[in-house]
């Protein structure tokens, strides 16, 4: 297996009193809850955390983007994979990923990518996202056009990075005349893109397509449908008339080991919980505005979230007996892992080792015995 | 005479349509919610006129062209719409989104406009006057933000839809996203050419309306060349519901004053 460690760096001095007067942590949490100085100790302390995954034997340390929020400081990821390139020797540094559609010109993504991995010799990964739905309120982007757009950005990205320019992009949301990329990328043809996703078949179907075979990350989502969305990318990839590697599926997921699962689970219960209740919660209206999903998808989520009924808080206990997120002994995070490895044949495991509230002493020492007691056995 | 409800074809599009009454033509163009159930405001105007209400391509179970991408789109399918009319030029009501839609279309031709009312329209954004954020709002906030009288809000809220109901529902709010996000519920270059609209036009507002503020409609007062502007107090967002036989009695008053 392929171990990545992954990093939210969400605001943990949060007054969660405060957050709760609010429909939630982002876009209209106002930001004097954020205090810079205590801003400024996060972000030193995160970078340190994805500096010593690379020393602890990480594959890959990986950011992401997210505005107007408490649940992650990243805005613009790229600052960050920057501070990391020059602070790490041989750990890829991935960016999974950007949010396509929330930009005017994806070209700009496609340089600072390009310089990335001009700066890195060819350590970058990049991944490409629609964002969170909340995103489109942030930054005004019509949501009804966030499939298209995603498309469309993901096309003159990759023309970007690896046609002769200058050349002449013709599309409905972007149109240059001058595409003519200076530095172009290291990697050839191009950087690695990765699909880190709720999941739904379209995404899966397009990703899998054998033009493009990129890897799929199922993110955030309980053991069966983690499963259940990576053999479906397993079988599209039949049905394309190849066999998937394991390098192809991945998923993310939170993770805390400690020596006992009793010890594990007290210890990671506040950063669970509120990764889940505080940080992510978003009304329905935020987290899905018309349009990013279609139509029809959208129809069938509703159905099942009736079906589900209202949600109270998440506890721990429900998210560990769901397989959301992984939290016990050394052996009982062994067992899942390689359970649900073995289900899919999925060999990319993007670890969530800092999360929610959970401090720097704890993340230090899940790290350590991630490292130790769990990574060698999964190799 | 009772309502008809009709498949209307212009061109490659197919709406539905209800047609109720006689006399003269008076084309209703709804709001960003979708086809309005027929009620007492509808059928005040049917007394009068030859009522005409068109369900938006787009919305509910009208078509949905793909080549519709902005409210600029909907306004020349309009005049489509009115040119395949036939008799004399029309009374054009529109509110909210279809406020703005009528807006659009009579700012690039009135030949087939004998006057235009604007309730509560959307279209032009007022500086330090946002408007209400209806993406945003829980089904509950929605509800409540639209009405003065809670009553309103509280029958809405009870309300439990057919599945049928529910689709049309998702599918309008899908269009309503489509042609109102970005720019929020607004085209920056319509307050430029509303002096082209040279048919009286009655501008009718809501005084408690949380959507739009009824002080917008001093913007378009200000720009429209023949205007007049008529604030219901006591009302919010959709006064043909909350006061319908008062708007529809306003309306019907500045149509046939202007006879």
């Amino acid at each position: 297996m392929k171990f990545t460690f992954f990093h939210l760096m969400p605001y943990r001095p949060l007054d969660m009193a405060e957050r709760h007067k609010h429909r939630a942590a982002w876009v209209v949490l106002p930001n004097s809850l954020y205090d810079p100085k205590k801003g400024a100790d996060e972000y030193a302390a995160y970078i340190d955390q994805l500096v010593y995954a690379e020393e602890l034997g990480f594959d890959v340390i990986a950011v992401n983007e997210h505005h107007q929020t408490a649940y992650g400081m990243m805005p613009a990821p790229n600052l960050i994979a920057s501070a990391l390139i020059q602070r790490t020797k041989k750990a890829k540094i991935a960016v999974v990923g950007r949010a396509l559609p929330l930009v005017n010109n994806p070209v700009y993504i496609a340089e600072e990518f390009a310089m990335l991995d001009n700066l890195s010799r060819g350590r970058l990964i990049t991944g490409f996202v629609r964002g969170i739905g909340n995103e489109y309120h942030a930054s005004g982007i019509n949501p009804f056009f966030s499939h298209e757009r995603y498309q469309e950005a993901h096309d003159l990205i990759v023309a970007a990075w690896t046609r002769p320019g200058p050349f002449a992009f013709e599309g409905t949301h972007y149109n240059l005349r001058y595409v003519n990329l200076w530095p172009r990328p290291y990697q050839q043809p191009h950087p690695p893109i990765w699909i880190p996703s709720m999941g739904s078949s379209e995404t899966i179907k397009w990703a899998a397509a054998p033009e493009r075979k990129y890897p799929f990350l199922v993110t955030f989502s309980g053991r069966d449908l983690v499963a259940r969305y990576l053999n479906m990318y397993r079988e599209q990839a039949r049905q394309f008339g190849y066999e998937a590697g394991g390098d192809q599926l991945g998923w993310a997921s939170p993770v805390y080991v400690a020596d006992t699962d009793e010890r594990a689970r007290e210890e990671a219960r506040a950063g669970i919980e509120t990764l889940f209740n505080d940080f992510l919660a978003v009304p329905w209206e935020m987290l899905l505005p018309p349009g990013y999903m279609s139509l029809s998808s959208m129809k069938n989520t509703i159905k099942m979230r009736k079906a589900l009924g209202s949600r109270a808080r998440h506890s721990m206990e429900e998210l560990i007996e769901s397989g959301t997120v992984v939290v016990g002994s050394p052996r009982t995070v062994r067992d899942q892992l390689s359970r649900l490895r073995d289900a899919t044949g999925a060999t990319n495991l993007v670890t969530m080792l800092q999360f929610g509230v959970l401090p720097d002493d704890l993340t230090k020492r899940n790290m350590e015995m991630f490292a130790s007691e769990v990574m060698p056995h999964l190799r | 005479m009772a309502v008809q409800e009709h498949k209307h074809t212009v061109r490659d599009v197919s709406v539905r349509l209800c047609r109720d009454g006689e006399g003269e033509s008076l084309l209703f163009l709804h709001g960003a919610g979708g086809w309005p159930a027929w009620g007492p405001f509808f059928d005040a105007l049917a007394r009068r006129c030859q009522l005409l209400v068109p369900e938006h391509p787009g919305f509910g179970l009208s078509d949905n062209p793909d080549w519709i991408r902005n409210v600029a789109d909907v306004a020349m399918y309009y005049l489509d719409f009115l040119d395949a009319l036939e008799g004399p030029p029309v009374h054009l009501v529109g509110h909210s989104l279809g406020g703005w839609i009528a807006a659009e279309i009579a700012a690039r031709n009135t030949s087939r406009i004998r006057s235009l009312t604007l309730i509560a329209p959307a279209g032009l954004r007022v500086k330090g006057l946002l408007s209400g954020d209806n993406f945003i709002w829980s089904p509950e906030e929605y509800a409540r933000n639209l009405f003065y009288d809670q009553a309103f809000a509280e029958r809405e809220l009870a309300h439990v839809p057919s599945e049928q109901e529910a689709d049309i529902a998702l599918t309008n709010r899908y269009m309503a996203t489509k042609l109102g996000w970005e720019p929020r519920w607004f085209n920056p270059a319509l307050e430029r050419w509303l002096h082209r609209v040279r048919v009286p036009t009655l501008v009718l507002w809501g005084r408690d309306d949380k959507l739009f503020p009824s002080a917008y409609a001093k913007a378009w007062a200000e720009r429209l060349p023949d205007s007049r502007v008529d604030i219901i107090p006591e009302c919010g967002h959709r006064p043909h519901v909350e006061k319908a036989d008062l708007s529809a009695q306003k309306i019907l008053g500045f149509i046939g004053g202007r006879k």
